[in-house]
């Protein structure tokens, strides 16, 4: 059946293109007839579940404006959304999208895991993958791969602009920091690009623990630092040992300089504007002041009734990238894609001030990023609005590229 | 230094008291019934999310008295309905059972409050810290802990001083002889379905301010519960709470020594440890029925 349903298919297109290259007609008109398909896969439970949800509303979100803007390129656009859980259930997820559901591509995950999964499969099938939300270095370095395009900034664009943010306020030379990390390759990851970049800066390392992903308590951990009287503690952990972190460091009234090398906005808003504090780096936030910004945040919060986090970002301007690549590629095919996304006139709108653009030689999105910082519980207006943004960085008069140097993860060869 | 490493072991002495609520409820409803509720932390996460319903209405202080009561209650309606079909048979099915009602409540409390965690703070008046010479506690802290004493502390004495207590554990031991008695340990085995996940119900209001309130947070701390459970020896009372007590403090002192990364295997190593030289758990009681 499926055979001779492909037949069918491939015999109707074979004739479509024979008849619209008979014509002369321009090429989008060929494929005007098929709707693009785009495959979802990102986890919506465990640990990342949150972020996973925001990121199924703005796939969502951007899927539905881009129909209702007629398409990419002329094609309607099919959404198939999947959790995916794991490495591996990822994987095979990834493979049944291509195979049965013949997608044109994937977008989405937050798991570096998985993305390295996802990314092995779309490469059998000549198919793009765009990763939205793993942070890993490697994944740029030497995991890196022909059809894997990187919307999410790496780790240690990260910690460049982090720590950039605390070498301005004096926080670094001579300075005292004692490190949480999660322990496990997210963590190990962070904790390298941040020890790197201690070292290069004279900052001095006073104390570091491996937190085990289970933990929810930090108490023990709370009166180390209190002991070890340190000017700044950075956090290099995910997800709600975050928020526990948040809430346990105020109920212990511990104030060293808190921040940290990998974040997103949903930590701040579980903890709330009486707990959150400190300043972390940002891809985007709801509260970043321009135009297309605002207008996606009116949109979103139409739409969901609260605004979006920095991975619905993320989803939602996959969808719009790759919207506009195929688009202008006239083609959904993954080698059409990577050559159109390569070239010098793929530039993209990222609702910031600069345009990015994904590098040729690791295909991560350079782009502008934000830190943003904790406002003090009683200048807080509602549940969101807790913290406040800076300017986008790098600043405007340096280049766009300044931050994304990465220490570790390997050298990528495409 | 060394004041450090006191300080590091009596706060690991204290650490136990977050799954001690726990265990004692999972450790009550096995040794009476025979049921192993993997649902518990479940209900746990149903505690929480209903303090962070009914706090604007009622206070913290009201969330604290009246979840508990509503979580006993979906216990004994759960055990009504769903355990009671299961005491004869396999424990395996019970298993079963329980793990799907996990799965069913925590993707329920997805459906409706969403996955991302919620915000909820420690009520003003409990907020701040106590010094004492160079050890620093949250008053927070001493409060949960004096409320699950009193809880403790109320469970045993209604195991041990009532005449419900003595129909309870003469069940444990050997229901048989007990029904034959004239005694029907249907109403027994609710009412401790009842106290059991009443108190998880109770430890899902008192960690909600300083842990976070998620979908998934009984999953989290389930495993634990359940370590102190065989660390202690199911069906002993004292055998929990001294196996929450050695479970904290591993853990506190292989963090206070620079061994972080080792602090939750610590803890399965000493369930390891101690079931190969008890295989019971350290007190645990020996129940014919499950032998």
């Amino acid at each position: 059946m499926t055979i001779t349903n492909t037949t069918r298919r491939r015999f109707l297109r074979n004739g479509a293109a024979g008849l619209a290259l008979g014509v002369a007609a321009p090429a989008y008109l060929r494929a005007q007839n098929a709707p693009l398909k785009i495959g979802h896969l990102t986890p919506t439970t465990g640990f990342l579940g949150p972020l996973g949800e925001y990121a199924q509303m703005g796939i969502k979100l951007a899927v539905e404006q881009l129909n209702a803007n007629g398409g990419a390129g002329g094609r309607q656009i099919e959404l198939v959304m999947e959790d995916s859980v794991n490495p591996q259930t990822a994987s095979t997820k990834a493979e049944r999208m291509f195979e049965r559901d013949q997608v044109d591509m994937i977008i989405g995950e937050i798991s570096s895991a998985s993305c390295l999964t996802i990314s092995q499969v779309a490469a059998r099938y000549n198919k793009c993958f765009v990763n939205t939300g793993g942070n890993s270095d490697s994944l740029r370095g030497q995991d890196c791969n022909r059809y894997m395009f990187h919307v999410e900034t790496q780790n240690s664009m990260y910690v460049n602009a982090e720590g950039e943010f605390f070498r301005s306020g004096g926080m670094v030379d001579g300075k005292k920091w004692y490190t949480l990390t999660a322990d496990y390759a997210f963590g190990h990851d962070l904790l390298a690009a941040a020890k790197a970049f201690l070292d290069t800066n004279g900052g001095e390392l006073v104390g570091e623990d491996l937190v085990p992903t289970d933990a929810t308590d930090f108490s023990s951990y709370l009166l180390k630092i209190r002991q070890a009287q340190p000017d700044v503690v950075a956090l290099n952990l995910a997800g709600t040992q975050i928020t526990n972190f948040f809430k346990q460091y105020g109920e212990f009234g511990l104030d060293f300089t808190l921040g940290g090398f990998g974040f997103d906005t949903v930590s701040a808003w579980a903890a709330g504007a009486q707990n959150f504090r400190g300043t972390w780096p940002n891809v985007w936030n709801h509260l970043v002041p321009n135009d297309a910004s605002q207008a996606f945040v009116r949109a979103f919060t139409d739409a969901y009734g609260k605004p979006p986090e920095n991975q619905a970002w993320g989803d939602y301007n996959a969808g719009l990238i790759m919207a506009k690549a195929v688009a202008e590629a006239g083609d959904a095919s993954g080698d059409a894609l990577v050559a159109y996304l390569e070239s010098p006139e793929a530039q993209f709108d990222l609702m910031k001030n600069r345009k990015g653009y994904f590098r040729p030689s690791d295909h991560q999105l350079i782009q502008e990023i934000f830190a943003i910082t904790a406002l003090p519980a009683g200048e807080v207006k509602n549940q969101w609005d807790i913290f406040t943004t800076s300017d986008p960085l790098p600043g405007s008069d340096e280049p766009l590229e300044r931050l994304a140097h990465s220490v570790t993860g390997g050298t990528c060869s495409l | 230094m060394l004041g450090l490493f006191i300080a590091q072991v009596l706060n690991g002495l204290l650490d136990g008291t977050y799954y001690l609520l726990i265990a004692l409820g999972l450790s009550l409803i096995f040794s009476l019934g025979g049921i192993i509720n993997l649902a518990h932390g479940a209900f746990f996460a149903i505690g929480a999310y209903l303090a962070l319903l009914i706090t604007p209405y009622v206070g913290y202080f009201g969330a604290l008295v009246a979840v508990p009561l509503i979580v006993a209650g979906l216990g004994m309606v759960t055990e009504r309905t769903l355990f009671t079909r299961f005491y004869r048979i396999d424990p395996l099915y019970s298993l079963l059972l329980t793990f799907g009602i996990a799965m069913v409540i925590e993707q329920g409390l997805r459906w409706v409050f969403g996955a991302s965690p919620q915000s909820y703070n420690i009520p003003d008046i409990l907020r701040g810290q106590v010094f004492l010479g160079d050890f620093i506690y949250s008053r927070y802290r001493i409060f949960l802990i004096a409320v699950a004493a009193v809880a403790v502390a109320g469970l045993w004495l209604l195991l041990n001083r009532t005449s419900f207590g003595r129909i309870v554990r003469a069940g444990v031991q050997s229901p048989e002889i007990v029904g034959a008695l004239g005694i029907s340990l249907r109403p027994y085995l609710s009412i401790v379905a009842g106290i059991g996940i009443g108190l998880a119900g109770l430890a899902g209001v008192l960690l909600s301010p300083i842990y976070t309130i998620h979908p998934a947070m009984g999953a989290e701390i389930i495993t634990l519960a359940f370590v102190v459970v065989v660390i202690g020896g199911l069906g002993s009372f004292w055998g929990v709470i001294i196996a929450a007590v050695l479970v904290g403090l591993t853990k506190g002192v292989l963090v206070a020594i620079g061994l972080s990364s080792w602090s939750t295997a610590a803890i399965f190593l000493l369930m390891f440890v101690v079931l190969l030289l008890r295989p019971r758990g350290l007190l645990g009681e020996r129940i014919l029925r499950f032998e």
